[in-house]
């Protein structure tokens, strides 16, 4: 994957992209306006970053403990160490319940693992239940957003998109029309599930339970209908107390999209009586991120989607640029951890500016990360390590050079750089740029002979 | 005793904006402040760090840390580079106390104003509209101003030294603090969304009426520059020390 | 070594540092608690009625199917709680009593005791959520202290009808739960 050629492709559709701008944009500013009207609004941030580094901390003590109660409250609970076998606890489920098609709410650990594929090769029809998500999945796309689906979809394409599959009247683009037609189509599927998939928003150690936020009620039409819920955790999502969901859910639902809360909090304890849950706890590359002390912190996630509407490279390049399950700031800090040779330009899709930083409600030091990240990808001496020298050779350097060969102060600065950096000569710069009228003299000419 | 400053000027604004350094360096005289420029400056290597070579820059780092060892304060009219050098100076091995000493005494140019000198009754006219750049390393490297993610009180150093300046009209802007798209090497290894960026605030400025567009960094002023040349937009720009220079003669 | 022990041993091997787990403040605050919950519920999409208007509103809708679970308001009731929750399908209004509401975000709790079925506030088109509107708390963090010994199965916030914005950021009410919520507030 590489970051800039995907941005400008998605950049040549200039009216689109700033459509793309403008949409997130107005999600920010709800997020502004939603956390301003919280005076402990900074302080909510610092309990949340302090009850979750404490937890990663402590990880092993509080999945144990979450275990234990979990057991106790009938809920039976799986680890899986890696996608793979994720996905093969999750079919073994299904081939014990003989199913052959099931309700799925958005998770992104699912996409992360690649489930949907894996079932469909297994002979399982999955339905994702989340509007957005039932979008992508017809078009045979992954998420583009993490909270936010197919916001790179216009209505236009969807109403296309539901002429087609669900006989939508041709034309018709009419948000309200295209959802009502979802939810007669998602209302059958509801009603004959006998298994329903769900993530996990939080899970809590104190009490075993686990929190699913949705806005569509989807997840609890699902699952309140199925026999069997098979909830899908990553290993950092537990939280130690209950009253800790307190500080989460204030912040996760205006972080995200401006609301105070999102429409339904679902606490799920234990099954119904004579129904089953299944949770699986996962690694999948979580452990090994906790082991490195630079990226530990990008564990705190809670997924709200918050760094992606603040960027201002995401909102012009698209979630698919990034080529990961997340993408955005977070994906560029989380992805590399997965596979740093694949994701090796992401750290580089980012000017530094430290918007995520500032948004973000668990308060991850995003921006540091990707400049950590970037210190190590050009150690590696990858592709992109040799790459972007090139480009920061032809950038910044030679221009000035170009047009001021005879700067001798410069000419000293450039002693110490590595000279594979310095002497390129072609010029990315002025592709779409003019260069500053060179003047009579430098300063420090000016200086000598003035001042000195 | 006036202050003794030692000003820092970046490498890109000695080779292409002498001028900036210039007013800087006479503002700060007007304000009384005994300034020495020392020769021999070399880029403070910003850009190889956000690239990812911090640890080519140890060299230049100690150069500057021996440079300006003799200054009370180290002044320069860029938030950039004076984060990197609070920041991304890599450790320096036996030097350690010299390196704190210099990251605790710089200062970009507006916070030596406000903070350092106090400066609250500057007495000069600029009778423009002024549409302000806010830098990102400034903003929420330095913390210059208030940003508009977080819940604070509002501040805006700059502000604070501009606003006393008569007939100086403040254009309020409808993202005030979004990123322009320099971000160094990302000019270049991100062309096509460095430009992109860089349109849409040079629109943002143009909408709502800037006539001179300033800011503390002329390397995204520089960017912007570009940008608006090769379209014919009609803005002006100016660093923020050429203004209060201007205004204080 | 199975998944569990390596992905333990894996954390258990890491030197870390220990950090505190910090108490939390109680953000407690006093407002008028009445108009802050009834801000937040429109604000939300959802309707606030008074018990009268509610009454009003009753004959007026004049729903088919109703099921109510609030022992003064059984009789609105026009049919009895199915066995299978899948038959709810076709119910028009449930009418269900929160024990509880939050004023900063307008979210009531329900817990499965007072549901019979799970399924039920979510698979009616429209739902009526009575609330004793002494019953708020000004945040989450006073309505988890009242949760903190709570061990229902199953709990939930409700703070709105089921809605959406996956197209083009258009807010749409009415996904895949309840198309309507009215909160009927008593005193």
């Amino acid at each position: 994957m590489n970051h800039p050629q995907a941005a400008a492709a998605f950049l040549k559709d200039q009216a689109r992209a700033s459509w793309h701008d403008e949409t997130l944009w107005y999600v920010r500013d709800k997020r502004d306006a939603a956390s301003k009207r919280l005076p402990e609004w900074e302080d909510l941030r610092t309990l949340a970053s302090d009850i979750k580094e404490h937890t990663l901390s402590q990880l092993d003590y509080y999945l144990e403990k979450f275990e234990e109660k979990a057991f106790e409250n009938g809920i039976q609970v799986y680890w899986a160490k890696d996608a793979a076998e994720h996905n093969q606890i999750v079919l073994q489920i299904l081939q014990s319940k003989e199913c052959k098609a099931l309700v799925k709410s958005k998770s992104i650990l699912t996409e992360e693992c690649h489930l949907n594929p894996f079932l469909e090769k297994n002979g399982i029809a999955v339905v994702d239940s989340d509007l957005g998500e039932r979008i992508v999945q017809f078009l045979n796309q992954p998420p583009s957003h993490i909270v936010l689906p197919a916001i790179h979809l216009k209505k236009k394409e969807i109403a296309e998109l539901f002429h087609e599959k669900l006989g939508t009247e041709k034309g018709n683009e009419d948000p309200k029309y295209l959802t009502d037609a979802a939810r007669i189509h998602l209302r059958e599927k509801f009603l004959s599930a006998k298994v329903a998939i769900t993530g996990v928003n939080f899970g809590i150690a104190e009490t075993g339970e686990f929190v699913v936020c949705t806005n569509e009620g989807n997840a609890d039409m699902g699952v309140h209908l199925a026999d069997v819920h098979i909830a899908c955790m990553g290993i950092e999502k537990i939280i130690p107390r209950r009253k800790d969901l307190g500080v989460f859910l204030r912040l996760l639902a205006r972080s995200a999209t401006g609301q105070s809360i999102t429409t339904y909090s679902s606490h799920f304890r234990s099954p119904r009586k004579g129904k089953e849950i299944h949770l699986i706890l996962v690694d999948n590359g979580r452990t090994a991120q906790l082991s490195r002390s630079n990226y530990r912190s990008s564990l705190k996630c809670i997924r709200c989607g918050a760094c992606m509407n603040t960027c201002p490279i995401y909102r012009r390049s698209g979630g698919f640029s990034y080529g990961s399950t997340v993408p955005g700031p977070i994906g560029s800090i989380l992805s590399p951890g997965l596979d740093v040779k694949k994701y090796s330009t992401l750290p580089f899709a980012s000017t530094l500016c430290g918007s995520c930083t500032d948004v973000c409600p668990v308060k991850i030091n995003i921006h540091e990360q990707l400049y950590a990240w970037r210190q190590e990808i050009t150690q590696a001496q990858g592709w992109s390590g040799k790459e972007l020298s090139i480009k920061l050779a032809k950038g910044i350097f030679t221009s000035p050079l170009a047009y001021r060969v005879s700067g001798k102060i410069l000419r000293a600065a450039l002693k110490s750089l590595p000279h594979s950096l310095i002497y390129h000569p072609l010029n990315a710069w002025g592709k779409g740029r003019d260069l500053p009228q060179p003047p009579a003299s430098t300063f420090s000419e000016w200086y000598q002979k003035n001042r000195l | 005793m006036p202050p003794h400053v030692g000003l820092f000027i970046p490498c890109y604004m000695d080779q292409f904006y002498p001028q900036v350094a210039l007013a800087s360096l006479e503002l700060l005289e007007k304000l009384g402040c005994k300034v020495s420029y020392p020769i021999g400056q070399t880029c403070c290597g910003q850009p190889l760090a956000n690239a990812g070579y911090e640890r080519d820059t140890l060299t230049l780092a100690k150069h500057f840390v021996t440079l300006f060892k003799e200054v009370d304060y180290i002044v320069a009219p860029t938030g950039s580079c004076v984060l990197h050098v609070k920041s991304h100076f890599p450790e320096l091995k036996g030097m350690e106390a010299e390196l704190e000493k210099t990251q605790a005494k710089i200062y970009e140019l507006t916070e030596f104003l406000t903070d350092i000198l106090q400066l609250t009754s500057i007495k000069g006219k600029f009778p423009h509209k002024v549409g302000f750049h806010a830098s990102c390393h400034g903003l929420r490297g330095l913390r210059l101003s208030s940003s508009s993610e977080l819940q604070e009180p509002t501040f805006h150093k700059a502000k604070l030294l501009l606003d006393q300046l008569e007939g100086l009209e403040w254009v309020p802007l409808s993202r005030p603090d979004e990123c322009c798209g320099f971000g160094g090497t990302f000019a270049v290894s991100e062309e096509a969304l460095s430009i992109c960026m860089g349109k849409d605030r040079i629109l943002d400025h143009e909408r709502n009426g800037t006539e001179i567009l300033t800011g503390v960094d002329m390397s995204c002023l520089m960017h912007l520059q570009g940008i608006g040349s090769r379209s014919g937009s009609k803005l002006r720009y100016l660093h923020l020390a050429e203004i209060l220079n201007q205004a204080l003669s | 070594m199975n998944s569990r022990e390596s992905i333990l041993q894996a954390i258990r091997k890491l030197p870390r540092e220990k950090k505190n787990l910090p108490e939390l403040p109680d953000f407690g605050k006093n407002s008028d608690l009445l108009a802050e919950f009834c801000q937040s519920i429109t604000r939300n999409a959802g309707e606030v009625l008074s018990l009268e208007d509610f009454q009003e509103w009753m004959k007026e809708k004049n729903f088919k199917k109703v099921i109510s679970l609030v022992p003064d308001y059984a009789s609105l009731s026009t049919q009895a709680m199915p066995e299978d929750p899948h038959a709810l399908d076709s119910l028009d209004l449930a009418i269900v009593e929160a024990p509880f509401g939050v004023a900063e975000n307008g979210a009531m709790w329900l817990d499965e005791t007072s549901l019979c079925h799970r399924v039920l506030p979510f698979i009616a088109e429209h739902l009526v959520i009575v609330l004793r509107s002494a019953h708020l708390f000004p945040t989450l963090h006073q309505a988890y202290a009242q949760l903190q010994d709570a061990s229902t199965g199953f709990g939930v916030f409700i703070a709105g009808p089921s809605k959406t914005a996956d197209i083009e950021q258009s807010l749409v009410i009415g996904a895949q739960g309840a198309k309507s919520l009215w909160v009927v507030l008593v005193d």
